[in-house]
């Protein structure tokens, strides 16, 4: 294992590894027995609580599946929507003409700089103050459409920078053969680039996933993370353990979303699909890239 | 024309908002430094330990982070990090949450810095004969610092618009007062636009600054 930051080890830095080791265990150790103590304290680890989770398939059915169905479908919603809006402005802030580049790169810039719950909570606020939405729907509505306003802007970053990865001479040899400006994007650069940006729009859509959770919390959005409280109410306040199990969900859901980003960069790169370029923040999504991919998009925003 | 922001505490909740920022940037430059370091050391167990926290906490939505904070931490547990009045406590929990949910991507940023510097600038320092601090401390560590700037800021300007989660909480920062007067005047379009600046001016000069000082320092390779 080389690394920039040290050699290979000889026998007296394997011995103070070894040492560190037994230290991190040590000091690991007493953080998890105070957890223990506290949880144990509060009859939070008593069987009784998390009984029904392993036992019967009530809580499953009542509470969890139909809140992570609302939250999955929340995130399906915003991201088919967003998806088209944010090629439309990414492509729209490439173009040649100043009168198209600069409306979109305002409305691009103005939501990136806005947050999600804000959004959120004007969209809800609108949809009740002039449409007759029904209250029922009206979170989901409020929660998609506070995404699609976000994630669009974000996406249309991606598709920018996916665009810009391809080389130039792509670009020339469509003018060689006498292209006209429109076809060189829909024949030439929007087929690579797509492929070039899948994995930034699968890691995109992990921040989607865990926005969604905002609409639970903050409106009246049943989904997963909503579904704590009355499952709580309902098994006798076993309100860590039920917490525990939706936490596991949504890693598990965003976990599987993040090797996928990862393993189609990987075969992207491997197969000769693309260009070579890749676009967008890499896997673990939204926020940072992670490594050093070709090219950043950065959406300044993981929550 | 903004007569109804009479009788508001506008600048108080987003006061409050700018110290969420503040106390929860530091902790989480702290908490991901180390984790940073965890990373890249040469102890296995110490970087399983930080991958395994990094992973796990980046596919947490943060939302549930700090719903978890109060409802399980201080309700269930009661912990309340040693305030008394219900206002202070939630905001600390709140940082708490904030810390420990943006210390996963700092962590990253840092790390990503560091795998900027390539294998041959160490090399070339211990090839001089320098000793691994000097390599540390005269070639690899100014290099990744210069590297971090960007994606640092890009967490700072996440971390600004993340605060607003904590209302969820009861936090009364930005949008928490946002809610209220949404639901009291009849201004709604007015009242969005007043908020979406306050947070404008929070982020967009964060991010052309320090995307000006990561182009004015960046290693040129």
């Amino acid at each position: 294992m080389t690394s920039v930051l040290y050699d290979a080890q000889g026998p007296r830095a394997k011995q103070r590894n070894i040492l560190y080791t037994v230290l991190f265990v040590l000091c690991a150790a007493v953080v998890v027995w105070w957890v223990y103590d506290g949880l144990a304290e509060k009859h939070q680890l008593d069987w009784i609580k998390w009984k029904p989770f392993f036992t019967s398939s009530q809580p499953w059915e009542t509470y969890i599946w139909p809140g992570l169905q609302n939250t999955l479908k929340a995130a399906f919603f915003a991201l088919i929507i967003a998806l088209p809006l944010g090629a439309l402005f990414g492509i729209g802030r490439l173009s040649d003409h100043r009168w198209m580049r600069m409306p979109a790169g305002a409305v691009v810039e103005f939501f990136r700089a806005i947050p999600v719950l804000i959004l959120m909570i004007v969209a809800n606020a609108v949809y009740s103050e002039y449409t007759n939405i029904s209250a029922d729907v009206r979170p989901l509505y409020a929660v998609v459409t506070g995404l699609v306003l976000y994630n669009a802007s974000v996406l249309a970053e991606i598709v920018r920078a996916g665009i810009n990865s391809l080389p130039q001479g792509q670009t020339d040899a469509a003018k060689a053969i006498g292209m006209r400006k429109g076809q060189t994007m829909v024949f030439v650069l929007l087929p690579q680039a797509v492929t070039a940006m899948l994995p930034a729009i699968v890691s995109q859509l992990v921040v989607i996933v865990k926005d969604t959770a905002l609409g639970g919390a903050v409106m009246t959005f049943p989904e997963l993370l909503a579904s704590v409280r009355p499952m709580s109410a309902n098994y006798g306040a076993n309100t860590i353990a039920c917490f525990t199990v939706v936490a596991v969900i949504f890693v598990a859901v965003n976990f599987a979303l993040t090797s996928f980003a990862s393993w189609l960069e990987r075969w992207l790169r491997r197969t000769k699909k693309g260009t070579g370029a890749a676009a967008g923040a890499g896997p673990g999504g939204g926020q940072e890239t992670i490594g050093a991919p070709a090219l950043v998009v950065d959406d300044g925003r993981a929550a | 024309m903004f007569d109804f922001l009479e009788g508001y505490d506008l600048l108080g909740a987003f006061w409050v908002t700018v110290q969420l920022t503040v106390y929860s940037a530091l902790g989480s430059l702290i908490w991901g430094t180390l984790l940073a370091g965890m990373k890249v050391s040469p102890v296995p167990l110490m970087r399983g330990f930080a991958t395994t926290y990094v992973n796990v906490v980046r596919n947490i939505p943060l939302t549930v982070v700090i719903v978890f904070s109060s409802l399980g931490l201080y309700q269930t547990l009661s912990i309340s990090l040693g305030a008394s009045a219900s206002k202070d406590i939630n905001f600390r929990l709140a940082v708490l949450a904030l810390i420990a949910y943006t210390s996963a991507f700092v962590c990253e940023a840092l790390r990503s810095g560091i795998n900027t510097v390539p294998v041959g600038q160490a090399e070339a320092a211990r090839a001089l004969g320098l000793s691994f601090s000097q390599v540390l401390r005269l070639v690899v560590l100014p290099q990744a610092f210069r590297a971090v700037v960007n994606p640092l800021s890009n967490v700072l300007i996440a971390l600004t618009k993340n605060t607003t989660v904590a209302s969820a909480i009861g936090v009364a920062e930005a949008s928490y007062l946002m809610k209220g007067m949404i639901e009291a005047e009849a201004q709604l379009i007015p009242i969005s636009a007043v908020f979406a600046f306050g947070f404008i001016v929070l982020t967009l000069p964060t991010g052309l600054i320090l995307g000006w000082v990561s182009k004015k320092v960046a290693v040129k390779r």
